[in-house]
């Protein structure tokens, strides 16, 4: 079967607004060895389509639940799990990871960790020679992976001698060309420089916007993230605090969370604690602040 | 205190790694090697305590030839935290894990007995001392390498990339230690592309490219800068392109802390309508 059969498939099922892509229900983790639950009756439901922004401090969870979205957790790591996770229909603890990696696929932190192979090419056609496609999809899948990351010219290129966020797209387009409905990101531009960072984060809202793919990711660097983000979750302690519209979730202090909010947002909030009628929501790029101040003084000027 | 001349540096393999570095930094200062991956940042840290020696032109540390001294002694003087460190811990206990170069430096027990307790306690690890150092979280493991470090007291910390995967707690943790070392007379030495956090702390940034210098000054200088910082694939401060944006109400691009735009902005437009 092709790809674009699939894609028909996904575009029927995404019209059925009340099915949940993901659906996690009082979900509790402890990983063997350790005294304390990494996830503490964690809820959560996605619909297709999201993008969803994880933010909290080092060993608040966050890669534990993306572990536990697509079954790394758990078939691979040992421990007490407790209520239900299900991607797609799927119920992960039920159905093996490689099945699951279909639906749900996962980029780390460190790319190093998944390319292995002597050209890009190879790396990417890997997965799908293991899903016994036939050749003809598989170059179809590698050329449309290449051209989505805007990386064909790296094809035969050793994945050796790439930048870190050439590196960090191919990991990418190795996971999308398995066609999943669910991106998961752990910190993925944790060892980039700001403009490659920039950069990843860019291709990674295109296949949002353009392929609808659902991504979950796990970052530090909010203020790249959170203008395209539907919604941010915070964790804290395995469980989680916030779960919702950025804009509302900004209006909190959040360092103690060790979350770091973009300046603008720190220096709106400062400005509103004095007069809240410039911001009526809290801005999260640079572009958004400059607005709303015209706009405030535009109004300013027909009033008086 | 540090004195670069002209240092060029070619790997092995036939890579140019530095490319004629003249630098020279003060007792005291806290300086920033700013740069895209690759562009020499590390390789320079690498010379100051004689890990790498220079291929052409010299570095000199309190007025010693590097070339002329051991690793030993010069690691004395410039204590160097890498990127990874916590990758390198063997001992069995965090206790051990402080105390080993110490010895190795031939200290005499109590006085590494006292140096190790001094630098648990300064890091906040001192729970951890008959812990295994594999069980700390990432945030420890880091400061457990600075720790190590600090033992032995070097006038010169050196820290490559210290923020990398850190999250801002963590973050504002380090810059305090940062500020408390260098309140101690010490030299700070810090390579990063964390443009936010190097914004907070201020230093005297060193733009790095291609193995050269291309820019020296001040933080509050450098970011505004744009077209140079993306050159070296850096973005400015966010604080920075925001205030570069706002001179429609008379405000100028600074590096300037979000509360104190935040008052410029209030009183540029005046009271708020009653």
């Amino acid at each position: 079967m092709c790809g674009v059969d699939r894609r028909k498939t996904r575009d029927a099922r995404g019209e059925n607004k009340t099915l949940k892509l993901i659906e996690v229900k009082d979900l509790s983790f402890r990983y063997s060895g350790s005294d304390s639950y990494a996830l503490k009756n964690v809820n959560l439901s996605i619909s297709e389509g999201e993008f969803v922004v994880l933010a909290g401090k080092s060993g608040c969870g966050k890669t534990t639940l993306l572990r536990c979205l697509n079954g790394l957790i758990p078939h691979f790591y040992e421990g007490d799990f407790s209520g239900t996770v299900k991607i797609d229909g799927m119920e992960t603890s039920k159905n093996p990871p490689h099945i699951l990696a279909q639906t749900a696929g996962m980029v780390f932190q460190n790319p190093d960790n998944q390319l292995f192979a002597l050209t890009v090419e190879a790396d990417i056609a890997f997965p799908l020679e293991n899903l016994g496609l036939p050749r003809d999809v598989i170059r179809e899948r590698v050329e449309w992976a290449l051209r989505l990351l805007n990386i064909s010219e790296l094809r035969d290129r050793s994945p050796f001698e790439l930048s870190g966020g050439q590196k960090q797209k191919v990991a990418i387009a190795s996971v999308i060309a398995m066609k999943p409905k669910i991106l998961l990101l752990d910190e993925p531009t944790s060892s980039l420089d700001p403009l490659s960072a920039k950069n990843l984060i860019d291709s990674i809202v295109e296949l949002n916007k353009k392929e609808r793919l659902t991504i979950i990711i796990s970052e530090h660097r909010l203020e790249l993230l959170l203008p395209h983000a539907d919604r941010l979750i915070i964790m804290d302690e395995g469980e989680i605090i916030y779960n919702g519209d950025p804009r509302k979730i900004l209006e909190k202090d959040l360092l103690i969370y060790g979350v770091s909010m973009p300046k603008v947002s720190e220096v709106a909030r400062y400005v509103n604690a004095v007069n809240h009628s410039i911001f009526k929501e809290i801005p999260l790029t640079v572009e958004e602040f400059v607005q709303a101040l015209r706009r405030y003084l535009d109004d300013k000027d027909r009033g008086g | 205190m540090i004195r670069i001349e002209e240092v060029e540096y070619i790997y092995p393999n036939g890579c140019k790694a530095l490319d004629g570095i003249s630098l020279e930094i003060e007792k005291g200062e806290v300086v920033a090697l700013m740069g895209e991956n690759g562009a020499g940042k590390t390789t320079l840290l690498k010379h100051l305590n004689g890990l790498l020696k220079p291929t052409k032109g010299r570095v000199l540390i309190n007025g010693t030839d590097t070339r002329e001294a051991t690793i030993a002694s010069l690691s004395k003087k410039v204590g160097l935290v890498f990127q990874n460190a916590e990758d390198m811990f063997f001992s069995s206990t965090v206790w051990e894990e402080v105390a080993f170069a110490l010895r190795n430096f031939g200290y005499e027990e109590e006085v590494v007995r006292k140096r190790v307790e001094w630098a648990l306690k300064f890091m906040e690890l001192e729970k951890y001392a008959d812990q295994s150092p594999f069980i700390l979280s990432g945030g420890e493991k880091k400061r457990l390498a600075l720790a190590i470090i600090l033992a032995w007291s070097p006038d010169v910390v050196a820290l490559d990339e210290p923020t990398t995967g850190q999250d801002q707690l963590q973050k504002e943790k380090l810059m305090e230690m940062i500020k408390l070392l260098n309140t101690q007379g010490r030299t700070v030495i810090v390579s990063s592309h964390d443009v936010e956090f190097i914004a907070q702390l201020r230093p005297r940034i060193i733009l790095m490219k291609q193995g050269r210098i291309i820019a020296d000054g001040r933080a509050e200088e450098i970011f505004l800068e744009e077209e140079l910082l993306r050159s070296c694939n850096l973005l400015p401060p966010q604080i920075v392109s925001l205030t570069t944006r706002l001179e429609f109400i008379g405000i100028k691009p600074s590096l300037s802390h979000p509360k104190h735009v935040a008052e410029e902005i209030l009183s540029k437009l005046g009271k708020p309508a009653p």
